[in-house]
C-alpha cells in the first residue's frame, strides 16, 4: 500500500531529474535570501548556475551544528517572518537551541511524509495512535500527529510519561499503533509487566514506531516480542522535517529516505569526502522541499549507510541502515574507538540482563557498565549473579576489545528518561 | 511435607537495603525467623526464613523487589563437636559442593541450612544416614 504511489515508485532516473531540478531552485533561493550561504558560496567559489548535476552537490558548503546556533534566533529563515506558520527549536545540550521555522507549506509537507511512512507500514484508516513523544518545541510529537491525522488515523496525543495513564488510554481507546522513544517502550514494557497487564491478550495493539533514540535490532526485538506487536525503526531530524525523513516499510529492512525531498549524501565524517555506496559514514542531507528554512547538506552526525539493493515494497527511495551512533557520541576509551549502540547489542543479546543500562566513564578510562537485572533470571543465588557479570564482560570485550566492569543493578533501578535516555556518563579527568 | 524455602532478595549495595526490605516485610506483617546476607561487594542477596513466605514474596513482588524462592535442606544434627563435619563429609564424598551454609542451636537443637544444587541427590544422601531433615512446618515451630 502506497500514499503517494506515483512519487514512492519514481523511477531512479526520474527521481534523479526531479532532485536535480530541486536542488537549483534550493540553491537559487538560499542565495538570493540567506546571508550566510551567500557568505558560503561565495567562499566555495560556486555560483548558482554552477549545479548542473547532481554530483556537483559536492561543490556546495556544509550546513554544520554551529551554523544553526551561531544564526539563531533567525539567520537562516528564508521567507518573510509573516510566512512562518510555526517554530520548533533543536535542544541544545549547552547554551541556544536551534530555531527550526516551518511555513504552511512546510507544515503540511512534513505531514505528508510521515502519511508516505504510516501507509508504508500498513497502517490506514482506522487506526488508533497513541502519540508518546513530547508535544511541545520538539518536532517529535507535532510532526507525526499532523501527519497522521492525514493518513486518516485517530490520534491521541498522551504525550510522555504517566505510564498508569498510558496504560488506560490503551485500554480504553483501543490502541493500536504507538510512537515513542525505545526508551520509553521498554520503561512501558516493564511496567506494565509488573501491573499483570499481558499486551497480546488485553490490549489492542499491532505497531510501533520508534525513534528519536538510535536502537539497536536487538532493542527492536525486546519491544516487539514485549508487546506482541512489529515495531519500525523511525529516522528523523528536526533540522531537516522532524519525524519522516526515513521510515521502515513492511519488510522492516533499512529505512526508505524520501529522495523527492533530500539529497543524501553518506560521507566520511573526518574528512568530508563521499564514502561508496553501503559504506558507513555519516549522513548529509540537502532539503530540496522546504520553505521556510533549505539547508544546503546539513551534517546529521548520525552515522549509517545506504543499502544500494531495491527493497521489495517497490518503492524507489533508497534505505539506510539502522543508525549506528552519533558522529558526537563515539567514545575513546583506552585508545580505542566505540559507540554506545554497540554495547546496548550486546547486553540486549542476553536474555538475562533487563532493559535499562548505563555506561560510566571515570577516572583515567575505567569504564562501568551497569545493567538491570531481567526480574524472571533471578534465581537467589549470588553465585550464579556474579557469574553472569563475568559472562556479559567478556562479551563485552569480544564486540568493543575493551573488557569493561559490569555491576548488575535490581530491575527499575536505572534512570529511564522518559524523553531520550542518557546512556553515557564521563567523567573521566584525561 | 513441605520443603523449607527461603526467600531470596536481590540488593543493590547500598546503605538503606535491608531496612527497605524489612520494612515491607514488617508491613505485611510476615515475621522473620531467620536471616542471612551474601555480600558480594557490589551486590548481596538478603535471605530470609518467614512465617508467611508465599505471601512475602508477592508482596515484595509487587513492590517492586527482585525476589525468588530458593529451597534449602534443613538438616538436623546432633548438639555436639563434629556434626557439621560430618555433614559436610558426606555431601563432599558424594561430589555435592554446597553453595551456601548456616547453622544455629536453639534450645539444644543444632539445626543446619543448606544451599545446594542437587537438592534431590543430598536429601537422599542425608536421609539415607539417618540425618533427620526437617519440614517447614518444623523448622518454623522451633
Amino acid at each position: 500500500m502506497y500514499w503517494q504511489p506515483d512519487i514512492e515508485t519514481l523511477p531512479a532516473k526520474s527521481l534523479q531529474e526531479l532532485q536535480l531540478q530541486r536542488l537549483c531552485e534550493v540553491v537559487a533561493r538560499v542565495a538570493a535570501t540567506v546571508p550566510l550561504y551567500q557568505r558560503k558560496l561565495a567562499e566555495a567559489g560556486v555560483r548558482t548556475d554552477d549545479i548542473r548535476s547532481l554530483a556537483d552537490v559536492h561543490r556546495l558548503p556544509f550546513t554544520t551544528n554551529a551554523d544553526l546556533r551561531e544564526n539563531y534566533p533567525a539567520g537562516l529563515l528564508a521567507l518573510p517572518r509573516n510566512e512562518v506558520a510555526r517554530l520548533h527549536t533543536s535542544s541544545g545540550t549547552t547554551g541556544k537551541p536551534k530555531a527550526l521555522f516551518f511555513s504552511r507549506r512546510d507544515v503540511d509537507q512534513a505531514a505528508e511524509l510521515i502519511a508516505r511512512c504510516l501507509v508504508m507500514t500498513g497502517c490506514s484508516h482506522g487506526d488508533v495512535l497513541q502519540n508518546m513523544m513530547t508535544y511541545g518545541l520538539f518536532t517529535g510529537a507535532l510532526v507525526m500527529h499532523y501527519g497522521a491525522e492525514k493518513a486518516g488515523l485517530m490520534v491521541i496525543p498522551a504525550g510522555p510519561g504517566n505510564s498508569e495513564r498510558q496504560l488506560m488510554l490503551m485500554q480504553d481507546f483501543r490502541t493500536t499503533v504507538f510512537h515513542t522513544t525505545p526508551s520509553y517502550a521498554l520503561y512501558l514494557a516493564d511496567f506494565m509487566e509488573k501491573a499483570g497487564v499481558d499486551a497480546r491478550r488485553d490490549l489492542a495493539l499491532r505497531k510501533a514506531f520508534i525513534g528519536a533514540e538510535a536502537h539497536s535490532e536487538e532493542t527492536r526485538r525486546k519491544i516487539e516480542g514485549a508487546f506482541g506487536i512489529d515495531a519500525y525503526n523511525s529516522y528523523g531530524l528536526s533540522e531537516t522535517n522532524g519525524p519522516g525523513v526515513a521510515f521502515e516499510c513492511e519488510q522492516k529492512h533499512g529505512m526508505h529516505l524520501w529522495e523527492d525531498n533530500f539529497l543524501l549524501e553518506i560521507i566520511d565524517p573526518a574528512t568530508g569526502e563521499p564514502v561508496p555506496d553501503g559504506e558507513r559514514g555519516e549522513l548529509v542531507l540537502t532539503t530540496l522541499n522546504r520553505e521556510a528554512m533549505p539547508l544546503l547538506r546539513n551534517r546529521s552526525r548520525d552515522l549509517t549507510a545506504v543499502i544500494p539493493e531495491p527493497c521489495p515494497c517497490g518503492r524507489t527511495h533508497r534505505r539506510l541502515t539502522r543508525i549506528t551512533g552519533r558522529a558526537d557520541d563515539m567514545l575513546v576509551v583506552r585508545g580505542v574507538n566505540l559507540y554506545p549502540q554497540q554495547i546496548e547489542r550486546v547486553l540486549m543479546g542476553v536474555p538475562e540482563l533487563g532493559r535499562n543500562y548505563l555506561i560510566h566513564l571515570r577516572g583515567l578510562d575505567e569504564m562501568t557498565v551497569k545493567v538491570e537485572l531481567a526480574p524472571a533470571s533471578f534465581d537467589g543465588r549470588a553465585e550464579n549473579l556474579l557469574r553472569l557479570e563475568g559472562r556479559v564482560a567478556e562479551k563485552l570485550r569480544a564486540e568493543i576489545l575493551v573488557k569493561p566492569r559490569v555491576e548488575l543493578a535490581a530491575p527499575g533501578t536505572l534512570p529511564v528518561s522518559e524523553g531520550k535516555a542518557r546512556r553515557v556518563i564521563d567523567e573521566r579527568v584525561l | 511435607m513441605k520443603p523449607v524455602h527461603l526467600l531470596a532478595v536481590f540488593a543493590e549495595n547500598k546503605p538503606d537495603q535491608l531496612a527497605r526490605v524489612t520494612k515491607e516485610l514488617a508491613d505485611a506483617s510476615v515475621n522473620i525467623h531467620w536471616v542471612g546476607i551474601a555480600d558480594m561487594q557490589r551486590f548481596g542477596v538478603i535471605r530470609f526464613l518467614l512465617d508467611k513466605c508465599d505471601l512475602a514474596y508477592q508482596w515484595l513482588k509487587q513492590h517492586g523487589f527482585t525476589v525468588s524462592l530458593v529451597e534449602v535442606l534443613a538438616a538436623e544434627v546432633e548438639d555436639r563437636p563434629g556434626s557439621l563435619h560430618r555433614v559436610a563429609s558426606l555431601l563432599s564424598e558424594n561430589g555435592i559442593s554446597l553453595n551456601n551454609c548456616s547453622g544455629f542451636v536453639f534450645k539444644n537443637r543444632a539445626i543446619v541450612i543448606l544451599e545446594v544444587t542437587e537438592l534431590a541427590r543430598a536429601r537422599q544422601i542425608l536421609l539415607a544416614q539417618d540425618i533427620p531433615l526437617l519440614s517447614e512446618e518444623e523448622l518454623l515451630s522451633l
